[in-house]
């Protein structure tokens, strides 16, 4: 077939060039020594200027994962990780603390401006300075954290007035002690896996939300990580706690250099929703994804986890995956309030020799608890993809629902898709559904978007998009459209 | 004299299971602006083949022959060069496309031809006022805008959906593929007098069809005869009640 013959050449075509966001920042750095041993981790908490406790709970993480192999489940294959031949700190050098956004490395700022991130609050709250052709956007407060550090968080005043927490979490050890301490580790405790184990003993920064009884956040919140350094492994750790009644939408980016060695990306996110509560969390994830012949681009392992506390509480997931060498990553919801509500909405994209294995655990503890799972895989050029995921429902979930949908769509003839879902029922009265397709992008389709003038991409891109609405449409809006964007950007070239 | 369209000598096959088909085998057809010309004949005798590869779909591998459309070569542009330089074909299968809205289709593909074209690109409400008084005009339900292009349409909503793009994206020589095929009498109505709306000095219809209803509708200036690859008889208007009446044994045996 001509097409296919076409598919490959313009996959192969397809270089680093459409990765946007591979520039580097020239700033100076504070990097701890090369490897992980116990007298990184206490200079890591020193430098944090962090409570005994946290020290003693980052070295018992660290002496679990001493015991802990890494897992090989997943169906993705890379070469050794040298896990003393990294630097578990970076910093940009820079007086610690918080910081308004006056005192930030200007530097810094230019980054975030190139990566498209807004920084600027009264710019955003007046409604001005709205670049040609762009639409106003709804102010969003947001925490940039550069490599291991939080450079800024903002909006913090209207937060604050509103009693909502955001800021780093090297800033809630110190502000507020006892919520980080109550519930840091509660839903992914350090002993969890190999790279959470990791994460506990080595995390440098991240982001900490807190919203109190009876609050609906006022606007959305978002974290924007970047990696920077080289040789550095960024280790964030994201706190949300939500409590009764109160509900937050948080979403969070990421970009790293494009750089032909390999980076490790091992973060942990843990939510907590109380009684009524509600979290929605968004990801857009675009870490650098290696370049055409698969060399370099970001290892992304993460965890991430949920836990459903309060009756009625829901926690809600989307992601969308373009980004990293290597995604290991299942955002999970621990349902154990009576009739609490599990989400999971997932597109993943791997291009080139990207590889993906993702999806979600439901776990169904308390009464008539629900979930929904949609996940969307998007194969192209030789990257291969697969979705794992786990409905497990305990003997005392009755009435416990879940639906899922696996849809793969394939582009080209050298990828491949996978669906391994998991289903545990120890529930006589549960009701679980699974359905999954897999489909490629028909000459028909492509032939009928070329006749009514749209280029082979559009119509790849439309057609992608398409297939991805159900997921798309969680996203909050002005990222929806960012993250149209990007899918097209994504497969450029892969055409088929 | 050049005409508006020219198609001569064009032959063309198809890689079907490993063995080449020959399925045009000398197609000599020219149509002047302004003009409706129907193609009428057997099953199977390479009408839609004709439009496949005008419209440039790739299966089709031409082996002689050339088509010259407003002066330009036709078979060495892609299709969506063909769309922009003006040539739409209405599907006689319409395809659907899951997800796709049908109106951020129709917009998308309305700008990708405007931009083309050196026109300047419509914003959404814009172009939303427009489609809506075309798909009015089409009676059609307001909702297919806001459905899934083609996904779940009836038979006569996909035509109906193929008239509405052609209507929005302006060409000046339109393929029209069995779109008369499987309509109601009043379906078929509608769906002719949208054709009939786009007639004027610079458009040019080619129209592929069984039935001498439509044509009753559209008056073509001009109808041919096509079997086994090739045009075997040209006439006037009053071709389509003979074929009605006598069926092709004539012109195929006169052809032999």
């Amino acid at each position: 077939m001509p097409a296919v013959t076409e598919t490959r050449e313009a996959v192969e075509k397809l270089g680093q060039s459409s990765y946007k966001w591979g520039f580097e920042t020239d700033i100076d750095m504070d990097l701890a020594p090369k490897g992980l041993n116990e007298d990184t981790i206490r200079l890591i908490s020193a430098r944090k200027e962090e409570p005994e406790w946290l020290l003693e709970w980052r070295l018992a993480a660290y002496h679990a994962w001493l015991q802990m192999e890494e897992p090989k489940w997943a169906k993705v294959a890379y070469p050794p990780i040298d896990y003393q031949d990294a630097h578990y700190y970076a910093a940009p050098k820079k007086k610690p603390g918080p910081k308004s956004l006056d005192e930030v490395d200007p530097e810094l700022l230019r980054t975030y401006e190139k990566l498209g991130i807004p920084l600027h609050e009264q710019a955003m709250l007046a409604g001005v300075e709205v670049p040609e052709g762009e639409e106003a956007r709804m102010p969003v407060a947001v925490d940039a954290v550069f490599d291991s550090v939080s450079v800024v968080t903002t909006f913090r005043k209207t937060l604050e007035e509103a009693g909502v927490i955001f800021c780093p979490i090297s800033e809630a050890v110190k502000d507020h002690p006892d919520l980080v301490r109550k519930y840091l580790g509660s839903v992914v405790p350090t002993g969890d896996n190999f790279y959470a184990a990791l994460n506990s003993a080595v995390f440098t920064d991240g982001s900490f939300v807190y919203v109190p009884k009876g609050v609906r956040c006022p606007m959305e919140l978002s974290t924007y990580f970047r990696i920077n350094a080289r040789n550095t492994g960024q280790f964030e750790r994201t706190l949300i706690v939500v409590e009764d009644g109160a509900s937050v939408s948080y979403l969070e980016g990421c970009t790293a250099p494009m750089r032909d060695e390999n980076q490790l990306h091992a973060a942990v996110v843990e939510l907590v929703a109380m009684e009524d509560a509600s979290i929605k969390y968004s990801t857009v994830q675009n870490w650098y994804p290696g370049d055409e012949n698969g060399r370099g681009g970001i290892y992304n392992f993460v965890t991430k986890r949920g836990a459903c506390r309060g009756a009625r509480s829901k926690i809600s997931w989307t992601q969308v995956e373009t980004g990293s060498a290597i995604t290991w990553k299942y955002p999970s919801c621990i349902l154990q309030g009576e009739g609490s509500v599990g989400e999971f909405y997932s597109v993943a994209v791997t291009n080139n020799h990207q590889q993906a294995d993702t999806g979600t655990k439901m776990i169904h503890i308390g009464r008539n608890t629900r979930s929904t799972i949609i996940a969307k895989t998007i194969s192209a050029g030789k990257s291969d993809s697969t979705y794992r995921g786990l409905v497990r429902v305990l003997p005392k979930a009755s009435g416990a629902r879940n639906f899922t949908q696996c849809d793969s769509l394939l582009i080209g003839d050298q990828c491949g898709a996978h669906t391994v879902p998991y289903i545990e029922n120890r529930n006589m009265k549960a009701r679980i559904e699974h359905e999954a397709t897999t489909s490629k992008i028909s000459e028909d389709q492509l032939f009928y978007c070329r006749q009514r003038g749209l280029s082979e991409e559009d119509a790849v891109g439309l057609i992608v998009n398409g297939f991805c609405r159900d997921v798309l449409k969680e996203l909050p809006m002005e990222f929806a459209v960012e993250a149209q964007k990007l899918l097209q950007i994504s497969l450029e070239g892969s055409v088929g | 004299m050049t005409q508006f369209l020219d198609i001569s000598g064009l032959c063309a096959r198809i890689d079907a299971d490993g063995q080449e088909k020959e399925i045009l085998r000398g197609v000599d057809l020219s149509i002047p602006p302004g003009e409706v010309h129907a193609i009428m004949g057997p099953n199977g005798c390479g009408k839609s083949t004709l439009s496949y590869v005008l419209a440039g779909r790739e299966d089709y591998e031409v082996t002689a022959g050339s088509v010259t459309f407003h002066g330009k070569d036709l078979l060495e542009m892609e299709p969506e060069e063909r769309a922009a330089a003006g040539l739409f074909l209405a599907f006689q299968a319409p395809i659907e496309l899951p997800g796709v809205n049908n109106a951020n289709f129709l917009r998308t593909a309305v700008n990708a031809v405007r931009r083309a074209r050196g026109q300047e690109e419509l914003d959404a409400v814009a172009f939303l006022k427009t489609a809506r008084e075309a798909a009015k005009a089409l009676s059609m339900a307001p909702d297919m805008l806001k459905r899934n292009v083609n996904v779940g349409f009836s038979g006569g909503e996909k035509k109906r959906n193929e008239v509405l793009q052609m209507t929005l994206l302006q060409p000046s020589f339109a393929i029209l593929d069995e779109t008369d095929s499987g309509l109601d009498v009043d379906a078929l109505r509608i769906v002719a007098e949208g054709v009939n709306r786009m007639r004027s000095p610079q458009f040019s219809a080619l129209v592929i069809t069984h039935h001498k209803r439509l044509l009753d509708y559209l008056k073509p200036d001009r109808i041919h005869v096509m079997a086994k690859g090739r045009i075997i008889h040209s006439g006037g208007p009053e071709l389509a009640e003979q074929i009605d009446t006598e069926g092709y044994t004539r012109f195929l045996a006169e052809a032999a």
